[in-house]
């Protein structure tokens, strides 16, 4: 593995990504990420989550049985230039996510949150989420909106 | 003074009710409706049923004006959402977690938890300290067992026993903090002079803990 990542040190281009939690969005942004070059490490307490991964996938997983700080060291995360947390369980994503940045001082972070209000409280931080529900009602908005716009 | 306790079944009711006998108002959050409704036969306490990961419970519960909050719920991430949640959004001052996996303590205490306990490093420490130490009656780790409260009761065939305190050696990283002699508590001084009878409480540091009542204690073979 240490090869690996001398190699993927020379390619400048190339980053290495920890995506924590192989679910659908997981193993979707795990697929398309190393399909680009990158070198992506994919965390999960399943085994059989990591068969969701796509034929593009060509990094490594990484099975732990609790998601942690321990989990993380093991992915050598302080060697990540982008870390993505994408479990089911939000305040899993948000306490990985802190570790990461504060803890590591990951450059780009970003955490799936399905509960908008849960990110008052983390507005502050240098983490960036993604409310799967805060967008899915903005696409169904829009589409009705401009659909509105169309009709009159 | 307000505590809330979230989660944590029948530990979270002993605790209530532990908190309320001694004067503090407690309100209580659970997740689950049997736990909820259990806890709400507790006199005079408030439950408020929801997930306290949710900035619009922890207002339910009335967090704007709690001085503390225990987070006991079963998983970590919950408990360091609900404690930041409460410290950052709700101003509450103190904020403790009972965490499961050890290694969330230094994490924990990192992102700004106030206090934080482990189980399991408490009772290992308690095991591995007071196993095969039956001449220790009540053995107390302090800061994550860092520092131990040992009470040790004092026989007539104990070297210390008869021994004047400024006479007798012990470690340094050890002092006899108080005799208890005769139900009463005496804080020593180097002319005190310990008896068979005395218990004594000593606050050691735990790298010589056996040092020290190997000192104390007659040889146990």
């Amino acid at each position: 593995m240490a090869a690996k990542y001398e190699e993927m040190k020379k390619n400048k281009t190339s980053k290495y990504i920890i995506i924590v939690g192989c679910g659908g969005l997981g193993s979707s942004i795990a697929g398309q990420l190393s399909a680009a070059g990158n070198n992506v490490v994919v965390v999960d307490r399943d085994r059989e989550a990591f068969k969701k991964l796509p034929p593009e996938f060509s990094g490594f997983t990484i099975m732990t049985e609790v998601i942690g700080k321990s989990a993380l060291v093991d992915s050598k995360i302080e060697q990540a230039h982008i870390l993505i947390a994408s479990t089911d369980d939000d305040n899993t994503n948000i306490m990985i996510a802190q570790i990461a940045k504060m803890i590591y001082h990951v450059p780009k972070v970003i955490a799936r949150v399905f509960e908008p209000s849960r990110m008052r409280v983390y507005e502050d931080l240098d983490i960036e989420t993604i409310s799967p529900t805060v967008l899915a009602a903005s696409v169904v908005s829009d589409s009705i909106l401009n659909e509105g716009d169309v009709e009159s | 003074m307000k505590i809330i306790v979230v989660g944590g079944g029948m530990k979270a009711y002993f605790l209530a009710k532990n908190l309320i006998s001694m004067g503090y108002s407690v309100t209580m959050i659970n997740k689950d409706k049997e736990d909820a409704l259990h806890l709400a036969k507790i006199d005079r306490a408030t439950v408020v049923h929801g997930d306290a990961t949710l900035p619009e419970i922890l207002e339910d519960a009335g967090a704007h004006t709690a001085n503390v909050v225990v987070a006991l719920t079963s998983s970590d991430p919950d408990k360091l959402v609900i404690c930041q949640t409460a410290a950052r959004l709700f101003g509450v001052r103190k904020t403790v977690a009972i965490v499961n996996d050890p290694g969330n303590v230094e994490v924990f205490k990192t992102l700004g938890i106030d206090y934080v306990v482990s189980t399991v490093r408490t009772i290992s420490s308690l095991i591995q300290q007071s196993v095969g130490n039956e001449t220790i009656m009540n053995l107390t780790p302090v800061e994550e067992g860092k520092v131990m409260i040992l009470e040790v009761d004092v026989n007539t065939e104990d070297p210390i026993s008869g021994k004047q305190l400024n006479l007798f050696e012990m470690p340094h990283e050890a002092i006899i903090g108080c005799i208890i002699r005769e139900g009463k508590p005496i804080i020593p001084r180097g002319d005190t002079t310990v008896s068979s009878g005395d218990r004594l409480i000593i606050l050691s540091l735990p790298q010589v803990q056996s040092a020290t009542l190997s000192a104390i204690k007659r040889k146990v073979d």
